[in-house]
């Protein structure tokens, strides 16, 4: 490291040259001078003293009043020293929380894992991008003992670090859920204790919760105020809302859930979102859902986790790649 | 050799005074311009933080002669409210945000050593020392 002398003797230097001859290379000097003097925490009120210093030795006529202006200066340059050494302080502070947040997300990404289940006759692509470190939304696959396969998608109201504490939460809880357990009524309903219970009030949870059973080929479902998913009917070529009603987790403790069945043809597909897919803005507004159907049917052919892939990557480019909640799509189709 | 003199700290032009009785002090130890501009912008703080929030209490300036070495002591005091957090008021930007000027972190920085001693209903006592380089 360059002493302080040595950065005086600089400024002197530099400063003399300017003094001698007014040109854009000796101009260009300063800059680079200032870059270093950051580099090496120099204050601005040192800058002032190393100018007065150079002046003093330079010139001996040296009216009083000059040297008397730049005593003055040196003082009103003070607050600046001291914002800037707390903004230097600050930004070291900004730099540790940034990795805070980023180990922190690992520790989430591990947390909230799951593998996605092989099962006969389907075919299942996730995907789930947070908008901004840590994400709110939360998906998981569960398989029980028949080779029934639950699919459950939550998104918290609100996003970040709160939302994402909170979704462990209902992580812990899916997990201690008794294995005979898993029908979709009865999953939202001891949620929705946990959730009641636990989390601050003014936190909203929405969630579905859908089984899958490949002996019968029939997909039960249950929702807490979740962004509607879609049904795809290969038959009649044609998607419908898969519409459930419920009321969001954590807002009553004895909330009762509508169970729905819908039997999978072969071909059909089971699309599944968190509001961060259809919440999409682009210059024009909201993405219709319609719009986002288009974009399903063009990627159709593909495979489950290729279509939501795709997906994805078409809906980010058409917001300039800046997501503004979190991003979770899951497909479900049942092989030909 | 001892040598402590004080200021009372009142209305604003008692701080005005605090600095002058800092700058002499530190002109005579032979501190640099810089320096005793960071001497006098510190007293400046602690004073005006007296005079806001304690209403009064005063400013003693002491020349230390400690192994050989020679330095300026602050001891600002008062009997005012004093300093419930005071993890919070030594935290940057949490006193700046406000407009209040440098703050404690501030003072800290642009001496060598700090401390603050500080009981709730009681009052606060703030010792701060610039040593000669």
């Amino acid at each position: 490291m360059e002493s302080r002398e040595n950065l005086e003797e600089k400024y002197r230097e530099a400063l003399s040259n300017y003094l001698k001859e007014q040109t854009e290379q000796a101009l260009y000097q300063g800059q680079k001078y200032s870059r270093k003097t950051i580099e090496h925490k120099i204050s601005p009120e040192e800058i002032i003293s190393f100018h007065k210093s150079t002046l003093m030795d330079t010139y001996e006529d040296l009216p009083d009043e000059v040297l008397h202006s730049l005593d003055f200066l040196l003082e009103v340059m003070m607050g600046y020293g001291i914002a800037y050494r707390e903004h230097q302080n600050l930004k070291h502070l900004q730099q540790e929380l940034k990795s805070e947040i980023e180990i922190a997300a690992n520790v989430q990404h591990t947390l909230l894992g799951t593998n996605i289940p092989k099962v006969k006759d389907l075919e299942i692509g996730a995907i789930s991008v947070p908008a901004r470190h840590m994400n709110g939304d939360y998906y998981h696959f569960v398989q029980d003992e028949n080779q029934c396969v639950g699919v459950a998608i939550a998104d918290v109201i609100g996003k970040g670090i709160p939302a994402a504490l909170c979704m462990s939460m209902i992580k812990y809880a899916m997990d201690s859920l008794p294995d005979h357990r898993h029908f979709p009524k009865s999953v939202l309903e001891s949620l929705n204790r946990v959730v009641e219970r636990n989390v601050d009030p003014s936190m909203f949870i929405t969630m579905f919760y859908g089984l899958f059973d490949p002996e019968t080929h029939i997909f039960s479902y249950a929702s807490a105020g979740h962004e509607p998913g879609f049904y795809y009917d290969a038959d009649k070529k044609e998607f419908t809302d898969l519409t459930a009603k419920g009321l969001l987790l954590g807002v009553e403790k004895k909330t009762q859930y509508e169970q729905y069945e819908k039997y999978v043809a072969p071909g059909d597909m089971i699309v599944l979102m968190s509001d961060g897919v259809t919440e999409c803005r682009t210059s024009e507004g909201f993405i219709e859902r319609k719009t986002l159907i288009e974009f399903i049917e063009k990627n159709m052919h593909l495979s489950a986790q290729e279509m939501v892939n795709n997906i994805y990557k078409q809906l980010e480019k058409m917001q300039h790649f800046q997501l503004r909640d979190d991003f979770t799509l899951i497909i479900l189709k049942r092989n030909v | 050799m001892e040598f402590q003199s004080c200021v009372k700290i009142i209305n604003e032009w008692d701080i005005v005074a605090a600095r002058q009785l800092g700058r002499n002090v530190a002109k005579e130890l032979g501190f640099g311009t810089v320096d005793q501009a960071r001497i006098t912008t510190a007293i400046s703080e602690l004073a005006r933080n007296i005079y806001l929030y304690a209403g009064q209490g005063r400013v003693c300036i002491e020349k230390l002669f400690e192994n050989g070495k020679s330095g300026l002591l602050i001891v600002a005091s008062d009997e005012g409210p004093g300093i419930p957090d005071v993890r919070k008021v030594m935290e940057d930007g949490f006193s700046t945000s406000g407009g209040l000027g440098a703050g404690l972190p501030g003072v800290k920085r642009l001496m060598d050593e700090f401390d603050l001693d500080t009981n709730v209903g009681k009052g606060t006592e703030i010792r701060a020392t610039k040593w000669l380089r």
